[in-house]
This record gives C-alpha cells, sequence and structure tokens, in this order.
C-alpha cells in the first residue's frame, strides 16, 4: 500500500469521526482497501511503521478490538505493546493520568486506548506527545468501528450515499451507534435509529436521524440494519422488562429481517448474544456480513496508524 | 478597638436596597457608616483617613450565601482563612459557609468550633449554615434551636437534597416554630442517578449521561407544596431551570414564603462551557442550556430569582483531573462572583444596582442580617467596585488553596478595588494605592 494517491490526513489524534470532514474519511477508506489486499497476500508486512512503537492501552477488558489493533500494527511493522489494567479501582482516573505520564516516558509513538468513561481519550490524549488513537471511551465514540462498518458497507453495496442504514438497540450506552451516525451522514446515508425508548438518548433526533420505537416500521425498505450488543446488566428490569420481551419487539430474526429491503445486509459489532438482539438464524445467514466485518476492521485500522504516521517526528 | 475615621470621597455610591446610584462620599467612624452625602462633599473630621475613590462604584460588601470550606476536615482545599481571604479579594464581606464538613455542622459545639476559628483566622463574617439533619444523612432532625442560639443562620444539607418527603415535612413544621430558614439543594437524586451534566443533545453527544430538568422541578414543585402546608420560609439554594422560574413565580405570587438563588455559574455559563469534558464545568446543578440561563436572566431581573452566589466548591486535583463521568463536581467562585455576574451588567442584561442587590441587600433580607445597605449606621462592611477594569483570569493568583475555576482564562471585566469590613480594610487591590 502506497500513500501517494491519498491526501494527508490533517490530524495528530484520532479521538472521534467528530472532526472528520468527508474527504478525511474517505482517504481513509481508500488506504483501507489497500490493506485489505494486502492482507490477502502471503506476505502482509510492511515496514511503514519499522522502528515505531505502538502502545495498546485497554482499561476495558476487549479481545477483538485489542487483537485488531496489534495484528494491524504489527502488519506495518511496529513494535506492539500490550497493556490491560484492571478495571476495580474507583479511582481509575487517578491511574489514568499516571498512566499516561508514565507511558509517555517511555517514548511511544502511538497509543491505542479504550476506557470507560466518555472523554478519557481525550484527557489522555492532553498528557502525551505520541499520536492517539480513540479505540471506545464510555458511550461517547469508537471511531475505527464506524470506519469499519463505512469500509464493509461500501465494499459490499459499491456506495454509502443514499443508502438507508438502520441502527438498532441500545443507543444510549453506544459508541458505536455515535460514531456511526456521524460518519454515516457524513458521508450521504439516511439514518434511522430503533430502540426502546428507554435505550434511546434525548435530543437524539436533533442528529438528524429519523427514531423509530416500532422495530417492524424502523425496518421497512432498510437496506443495511446494523445490530447493537445488549449488556447483560441492563436486560432484567433497569432498561427493559427481560431478555424475552426485548427479543420480541427488538431482536432480529428472519420475520423482521424480511421488512428490510430483499437485498438489506446485516451488521454487528460483536460480540453477539444470541438470541438477545440477534437470532442465529440470521447471525450465521447469507446477508450477514458480521464476519468480513472483523475482516475489515484490520485493514481500518492498518489504514488509521498508517495516516497517524505521516505526522510522527522524522516520518 | 478604635480606629480613626475614614472618609471615602469622590465615589459613585450605590444604595442597592433602595436602587439609588450616584456620586457621593460615605465617612466611616467605628465600624459602622457614620455619614453619608449624596453629592455634596463631606468635611473630614479630625484625624480621619481618607481615601479617594476615583469615582468608582462604592457598594455594601457582597453576601454570599453559599460557600463550602474545608474548615474542618479537608483544610487541604480551604480554610476558613484561605476563603476569607478569596472572598475579600472578590468584594465579598460576608459568606455563609455550608455544614458539608467533616465533622458536619450539625451540633452546636462544631458551629461554636467555626465561628470561633473564623473570628481568628477569617477577615471576613462567616456565618455557618447548619444540616437541616444529622450528619447529613437525610433521616433525623438536627437541634434547630440550640444551633441557632449557637450561631447558625440557617439549615441546609448543602449539597445534599432532604430526598424523604416525610423528614421534609417535619423539618419544616418544626423550623416554622423558631422562624428559621430552610434551605433546600433542588435536586431529586433518583432521578439524578448516574447524570453528569444536562440531559439533552449536547450529553448525548459527549456520550455522558444526563440529568433531566425534571430532577430539579419535580423537587422544587413538591418542596413548595409541603411550605403551604407547614407555612416555614423556604429558600430553593440555587434554581437552573426556566421551568423552575415559573414555579418559584407562582409560589411567591400566592404569598408563600419562598425565596431562591441562582448561582453565577448558571447565570453566565451554559452546558456549551463544558466543551471537550472541562470537569471544572461539572457542577450541581449542572450547567444547562441557553435558554434556561436567559429565563434566569430574565428572572433575576424581575426579582423571581432573588440572590446569586458563588457556590464556591474547591476542589483539588485528585478530585477534578478525572475524565468527566468520574470527577466531582464544584467550582470555585467567591473570588469571581462579582467579576463574573458584572458581565451580566456589561452585555445590558441587568441594571448594576439590580445585580447589586442580588448580591447584598436581598440575603441581607433573606438572612436577617443589618448589612447588605448603604445607610446611616448600617455595618461599614463596604466593596469599592471598579467596573471596567478588563483582565484575563490567571488561577494561579487566586487566594484560594484550590484552582478549580470555570474561569480560568476568561477574559473578564470588573473587580474589587478596596474591601473593608467594620470598617477595616481587609483587602486593597495593587493597582489601587
Amino acid at each position: 500500500m502506497t500513500s501517494a494517491p491519498t491526501p494527508g490526513f490533517p490530524h495528530r489524534h484520532l479521538l472521534g469521526i467528530e472532526g472528520l470532514s468527508r474527504p478525511d474519511i474517505e482517504a481513509l477508506l481508500e488506504r483501507a482497501d489497500a490493506a485489505v489486499a494486502l492482507s490477502r497476500q502471503v506476505e502482509k508486512k510492511r515496514t511503514t511503521l519499522r522502528g515505531r512503537t505502538q502502545i495498546n492501552l485497554f482499561f476495558e477488558p476487549s479481545t477483538r478490538t485489542q487483537a485488531s489493533f496489534e495484528l494491524a500494527g504489527k502488519r506495518l511493522g511496529a513494535d506492539v505493546m500490550n497493556m490491560s489494567v484492571a478495571s476495580s479501582s474507583v479511582k481509575k482516573g487517578e491511574t489514568l493520568i499516571d498512566t499516561a505520564a508514565t507511558l509517555n516516558a517511555m517514548r511511544p509513538d502511538i497509543i491505542v486506548v479504550r476506557h470507560h468513561a466518555a472523554g478519557a481519550v481525550h484527557l489522555l490524549a492532553r498528557k502525551v506527545d505520541c499520536a492517539v488513537v480513540n479505540a471506545g471511551d464510555g458511550a461517547h465514540e469508537h471511531p475505527t468501528q464506524a470506519l469499519l462498518d463505512a469500509l464493509t458497507i461500501r465494499r459490499n453495496k459499491g456506495r454509502i450515499e443514499g443508502l438507508t442504514v438502520a441502527i438498532c438497540g441500545d443507543v444510549l450506552h453506544s459508541r458505536v451507534a455515535r460514531s456511526n451516525i456521524i460518519l454515516l451522514q457524513a458521508l450521504g446515508a439516511r439514518v434511522r435509529v430503533i430502540g426502546p425508548s428507554t435505550l434511546l438518548p434525548t435530543g437524539l433526533a436533533r442528529f438528524g436521524v429519523e427514531v423509530f420505537t416500532d422495530m417492524r416500521k424502523g425496518l421497512a425498505g432498510a437496506d443495511i440494519v446494523m445490530m447493537l450488543r445488549l449488556q447483560r446488566e441492563r436486560m432484567n428490569g433497569s432498561f427493559v422488562p427481560s431478555v424475552k420481551e426485548y427479543f420480541r419487539y427488538f431482536g432480529l430474526d428472519g420475520d423482521k429481517l424480511a421488512l428490510a429491503a430483499p437485498d438489506a445486509l446485516v451488521m454487528h459489532p460483536g460480540p453477539m448474544n444470541r438470541g438477545v438482539e440477534i437470532s442465529s438464524e440470521v447471525a450465521d445467514g447469507a446477508q450477514s456480513l458480521i464476519r468480513e466485518q472483523v475482516e475489515m476492521g484490520v485493514a481500518v485500522r492498518m489504514a488509521v496508524l498508517e495516516a497517524l504516521a505521516t505526522h510522527l517526528p522524522n516520518a | 478597638m478604635s480606629q480613626p475615621p475614614l472618609l471615602l470621597t469622590n465615589a459613585t455610591l450605590c444604595d442597592p436596597a433602595a436602587g439609588r446610584q450616584a456620586p457621593g462620599h460615605v465617612l466611616v467612624r467605628e465600624g459602622r457608616i457614620a455619614d453619608i452625602a449624596w453629592g455634596a462633599a463631606l468635611v473630614a473630621p479630625e484625624g480621619a483617613e481618607t481615601i479617594d475613590c476615583a469615582g468608582h462604584v462604592l457598594s455594601p460588601g457582597l453576601i454570599d450565601m453559599r460557600a463550602f470550606v474545608g474548615e474542618p476536615g479537608a483544610e487541604h482545599r480551604e480554610t476558613l482563612a484561605s476563603a476569607s481571604a478569596a472572598a475579600a479579594a472578590g468584594g465579598v464581606t460576608t459568606l455563609v459557609c455550608m455544614p458539608d464538613t467533616n465533622p458536619v455542622i450539625d451540633g452546636p459545639a462544631i458551629v461554636d468550633f467555626v465561628l470561633r476559628r473564623a473570628r481568628d483566622t477569617a477577615c471576613v463574617h462567616v456565618l455557618p449554615a447548619a444540616a437541616i439533619t444529622k450528619g447529613l444523612a437525610g433521616r433525623e432532625m438536627t437541634e434547630f434551636g440550640l444551633l441557632q442560639e449557637a450561631g447558625a443562620v440557617a439549615f441546609t444539607d448543602g449539597l445534599k437534597a432532604v430526598a424523604n418527603a416525610q423528614v421534609l415535612r417535619r423539618a419544616l413544621t418544626y423550623a416554622r416554630d423558631f422562624d428559621a430558614l430552610i434551605m433546600q439543594h433542588v435536586e431529586e437524586p433518583d432521578l439524578v442517578g448516574e447524570g453528569v451534566m444536562n440531559e439533552g443533545e449536547m450529553a448525548s453527544r459527549l456520550g455522558l449521561l444526563g440529568i433531566p430538568r425534571e430532577a430539579e422541578t419535580v423537587m422544587l414543585e413538591r418542596d413548595i407544596r409541603l411550605v403551604r402546608l407547614t407555612g416555614a420560609r423556604y429558600h430553593a439554594a440555587m434554581i437552573s431551570t426556566a421551568d423552575s422560574v415559573e414555579i418559584v413565580r407562582r409560589a411567591k405570587a400566592d404569598g408563600l414564603p419562598v425565596t431562591c438563588g441562582a448561582s453565577v455559574n448558571n447565570l453566565v455559563l451554559n452546558e456549551g462551557d463544558i466543551g471537550h469534558y472541562r470537569t471544572f464545568c461539572r457542577l450541581s446543578p449542572p450547567l444547562r442550556h441557553e435558554t434556561d440561563r436567559l429565563a434566569l436572566v430574565a428572572a433575576l431581573n424581575e426579582g423571581v430569582v432573588d440572590v446569586i452566589v458563588s457556590d464556591h466548591n474547591p476542589q483539588d486535583v485528585e478530585t477534578k483531573r478525572l475524565p468527566f463521568a468520574e470527577a466531582a463536581d464544584g467550582a470555585l467562585g467567591i473570588e469571581t462572583l462579582l467579576g463574573a455576574a458584572l458581565r451580566l451588567v456589561h452585555t445590558g442584561d441587568i441594571a448594576l444596582p439590580r445585580l447589586l442587590a442580588a448580591l447584598t441587600a436581598h440575603p441581607a433580607k433573606i438572612l436577617g442580617r443589618e448589612a447588605g445597605r448603604l445607610a446611616l449606621g448600617a455595618p461599614a462592611d463596604l466593596t469599592l467596585i471598579d467596573l471596567d477594569v478588563p483582565y484575563v483570569l490567571d488561577k494561579r493568583r487566586l487566594k484560594s488553596r484550590s484552582k478549580n475555576s470555570p474561569f480560568d482564562e476568561a477574559r473578564l471585566q470588573g473587580a474589587a478595588m478596596l474591601t473593608l469590613v467594620g470598617g477595616r480594610i481587609v483587602f486593597r487591590d495593587r493597582s489601587f494605592a
């Protein structure tokens, strides 16, 4: 993959989709397409990040995102170190600032951060000298997830402009939903949001999306159905009465999917709760892109790391 | 203790109680206002010190009804000495300190302790507010009578609301017998839940859980019904929403003994000031939408909002340099109260006497103090204000022990040049020789 045909990436960090322009996003997707091709070769490695140190700092446990960032960094030739910080102490924030200062002293070039509090990655980015990638901060943003979703859609539908995308489930607590709403709208998609009102943030209509509390209506004619994960602690009475009732009204099964466009495609950021927000029949069915999303994840993260590398000292 | 008389000449006198503003001179003797000349000159008595006020505004000293001081228990954040120095520098001559200390101000001995410490270390008047419930736990009433005798000027559970309606009903009923003032922090804790900022589009975009306006209005309406039932004097410590203004307006129109305050933060800032997770703007009540702010300013103009408070709440690095959702509520305010509030004068939203009334005469009346007016015989608690001096606030120069000011690096205009408490100069700005 060469960076010649794509314009420069004018940001030092990737903290969110908010703040990225359409050309910024499209340039990242172009790079990612090239990274897909590279990753499908026998020889998968490049030297773009040779000599660079990448630290994956995860305050929240994550298997797939961390593995994806690790592989992306390694394919570009970086030395990758994984740090999982146990999430028990209530004084986590102190750990955050202290950890940031400590890691910064080790002179990394890129830090990839996931944290359970919204804004924590912004806070950390102000305390370090290197590039910072947001791998998910609370219910705020998860920019690489939105980018990989966009890449997956674009490669399957050939475009994003004009598509109708339905995002379904626990939007209130979802960083994936926020990043996707911003990104998909920036690329010209029509975005619908579907969920029970207890799981929809207030002021959602002001994001420019159409809001549905009846999934059957919300799915009508949709080109893409994007399901969100419902956390276990929110299933039993606090936000929805039960798993059974949730699946009945907001779980994606074959019947409900039949209401979407005939060639509709199904996505899920993972990990899935089968039988809660999605049935196995749909998750493993012909319309599902869920496996492909994982592959695109590595490619998009390679693209992001490479784009940020253009700003690293002595690049 | 005998001081020489002090003549303050060439001032623009402002008596907010009377709504009067005109050039004049004031003579201070034995800690009180001994003479006032509106317009005409005053002859300095023999041995008097004279200060030329250079045409600046001479106002009664500010009275701040809501300040958190870390003494006793959190002296690393603020002491009575540091809080009072900050107050003096901000033109505040009386502060009401909240009972959220360790130990809590819920017994006469602690009131006595605070008053003694203030007498020995503070340079402004410190009036303790005592807890409504023991340990601020929201269950058992404190000794209103004994606490009042010891010097408590009001009763409040500080940062907490008395959430239990039965407890509040009994407290109001009992308070009426002692003509005690109940000051409630109107925030329904269950509706606040895990919320950290105003509920709405901004919170949704930042991925933060919201505090609905109803957390305030539900409790305010309930409380006012209990005031109607009991007849006690009730002061909503700080309101923050447009709907709350209407609720208080109705209660006042019905003749209920209800007053309310607003934090200077809610009057001059809005939720947009949080920007990218500025924890110094994490407050309780939260900064609201601009429409709420405008409604509060209008209510201040009409007199529906009686007082402006600083809601001074010193926090340190350990409680503020955290992700927004994990940080503590609260901001410094007592030293910037005047400068921040004057923004409303400079924008033309409110006339100076009206603004100063909410900072002097109104709180004095609610607290039953004789200060807060520019009148013969009144205590010589005075503040000389340069309305126009422009500056960029530098938090490192604040006198508080903490530095969590939401106005750090803000452009402000107007500051105290000279502060007198009981006729004694407790602050003099370096630029005012």
